[in-house]
């Protein structure tokens, strides 16, 4: 019989609240797990983990909007955080936000439309020594040039290949 | 493991044993461990400078609510203060003292379980920090009958955050943990009475921790003997912005502002930040200032701004951070932060009158006193000081002059 694609997310959350317990306490180690394998926490998603843990979806819906680390909407394989808190700024991210602009042609707060980047702001990234710094996903650059942006991409980009893995990000796990 | 060395100066850390302050400290009793936490003078390693012997204190004499319930130890692995880096550090290369410390605090305090609640940033340091653990459970520094003590249960567990600055606050923190939005609780109760699940609960920040063993390893005369009369023991500071040598640096509490900027090259600075972005801003005419409880209290963050800096474009970047931190849940904060941006934009368009900066500033000394958490109330101290010392440098403003680099 084929498994729907809905029926296989409700039957691996369900795994995910086994693991970590049926408790509201797990809620937020439930949808980091839910982000890093889905990029991004869906309606449907959150419809089952409120199920699961006897909530109303509502108070999931509020828990995910909360944080700047969980998505509602779709996110890319691959989230680039740039931070913008002062010692970055200092540092002149804002060349690096022009030029990662120019590699992915996306703004700040958007996802190409492959479905491959997201850009976004991050607040201080506790890396003020070594700035401008960056996250890709759970990978840190440090002292990034304007000229060393492509490269980065591209080293994200190999995971497309035909054997490609699991996303790197993977919290929770 | 490095996965960024960011030290600049040995740290006192270096030279405790592995292992030895917990040994030490599990031949007293409890009510000794605490005794000689008090000896020490420690406080708060994260900013607020709460004396670390009266938290553990109190959450020892609190009563679990029921039969069966049972007492928390939270490190508070949060880092989120910008310009903020030295708990990275310690937990890339000294967590087995961190983990140390939790034990001690769990031991005194009659905890059967830890929590490290760690940034979401920082994901990718807990691999490392999973494996130390495994390595303390194998050892027998965690679990039951730890260090040979007849029922003495303590195990750790590491939990994420997911971005959000104000999880920083105990209270925030544990509604985090309790799978709750990270919106801070009133006060009283304090978490040592009424924490996280309702339980009694200490929550203690990563170099607090890791200076308690230190403190059993070395003596706590030898902690107490530096730094100054209120502010004892070293710290460490994270130092970044225009200096020659950003990185962590561990000096006495106490130091003034200028000896500081001498051992990272940042002589020439025109201000600096102390304290991050809800610290206040020197100017260099306070200099001589003592970095300490009494004086000028910080978590350890030090941002040095250069002679070119321009003091608007700092204090903008401060208030965008805030805007986006804020949690919402109370109007001066969730408001006022906005009202002040909008502010520094029009004096950025060269468009505000000293009327209209002085209702600014009233409006920021009212965030701090009426907002709920520290976040609101020390939200608006960058601004002010900034507005205090270089009011001649942000007024009157025309195109040709505004705007940093942005």
């Amino acid at each position: 019989m084929l498994v729907s694609q809905q029926q296989r997310i409700q039957e691996d959350i369900r795994a995910m609240v086994d693991k970590h317990g049926r408790s509201r306490s797990s809620l937020l180690p439930v949808l980091q797990e839910i982000q890093a394998r889905w990029s991004s926490v869906p309606d449907f998603a959150m419809q089952v983990v409120a199920d699961e843990l006897g909530l109303h979806p509502a108070e999931v819906y509020g828990v995910v909007s909360f944080y700047s680390f969980l998505d509602h909407g779709p996110r890319g394989r691959f989230v680039v955080r740039l931070c913008r808190t002062i010692s970055c700024e200092l540092a002149c991210k804002s060349r690096i936000a022009r030029q990662l602009e120019n590699e992915l042609g996306i703004a700040f707060g958007q996802t190409t439309p492959d479905g491959r980047f997201s850009l976004e702001w991050a607040n201080c990234l506790g890396l003020c020594d070594q700035g401008p710094a960056l996250l890709v996903n759970d990978r840190v650059w440090t002292r990034v040039t304007p000229d060393q942006v492509h490269a980065i991409i591209e080293d994200c980009r190999k995971v497309f290949g035909a054997h490609a893995a699991q996303p790197a990000h993977a919290s929770g796990a | 493991m490095h996965v960024i060395d960011s030290r600049k100066t040995p740290f006192t850390f270096d030279s405790v044993e592995r292992g030895a302050g917990l040994a030490a400290a599990l031949k007293l009793s409890r009510a000794d461990i605490i005794a000689t936490v008090a000896a020490s003078n420690l406080r708060g390693r994260g900013g607020a400078g709460f004396p670390t012997a009266t938290k553990w204190n109190l959450a020892a004499a609190a009563r679990v609510k029921n039969e069966g319930d049972h007492k928390y130890v939270v490190c508070n692995a949060d880092e989120g203060e910008p310009g903020t880096f030295k708990d990275r550090v310690l937990l890339s290369d000294y967590a087995e003292l961190v983990f140390e410390g939790m034990t001690i605090a769990a031991r005194a305090i009659g905890a059967p379980r830890g929590i490290v609640y760690l940034r979401g940033e920082y994901l990718y340091l807990r691999p490392h920090l999973e494996t130390v653990l495994r390595h303390r459970r194998e050892a027998g520094l965690l679990g039951s009958d730890i260090g040979g003590i007849a029922g003495f249960v303590f195990d750790i567990e590491i939990r994420m955050g997911s971005g959000a600055y104000v999880c920083g606050e105990e209270t925030a923190l544990i509604e985090s943990l309790e799978g709750q939005r990270g919106e801070p609780r009133n006060r009283p109760p304090f978490p040592v009475d009424t924490g996280f699940l309702g339980q009694p609960t200490v929550v203690n920040n990563v170099e607090t921790l890791a200076a308690v063993t230190a403190i059993f390893a070395n003596g706590p005369d030898a902690f107490r003997l530096l730094g100054s009369a209120k502010s004892a023991g070293f710290k460490l500071f994270s130092v970044s912005g225009d200096c020659t040598a950003p990185g962590v640096y561990e000096f006495p509490l106490g130091i003034t502002v200028r000896h500081l900027l001498e051992q990272v090259g940042g002589q020439d600075a025109k201000a600096v930040q102390v304290g991050g972005a809800s610290g206040v801003c020197l100017p260099a005419a306070q200099f001589s200032r003592r970095i300490a409880f009494e004086d000028v209290g910080t978590g350890g963050s030090i941002i040095v701004f250069g002679p070119h800096r321009d003091m608007l474009a700092v204090a903008r970047n401060f208030m965008e951070f805030f805007v986006e931190e804020s949690c919402g849940q109370c109007t001066p904060c969730r408001i006022g932060n906005v009202k002040i941006l909008e502010g520094i934009e029009r004096l950025e368009r060269g468009e505000c009158s000293t009327a209209y900066l002085k209702e600014l500033r009233a409006l920021g000394e009212t965030m701090q006193l009426a907002s709920k958490c520290g976040l609101g109330q020390s939200s608006p101290n960058a601004f002010l000081s900034i507005m205090d010392h270089f009011q001649d440098e942000v007024l009157g403003r025309t195109p040709s002059l505004a705007g940093g680099e942005r």
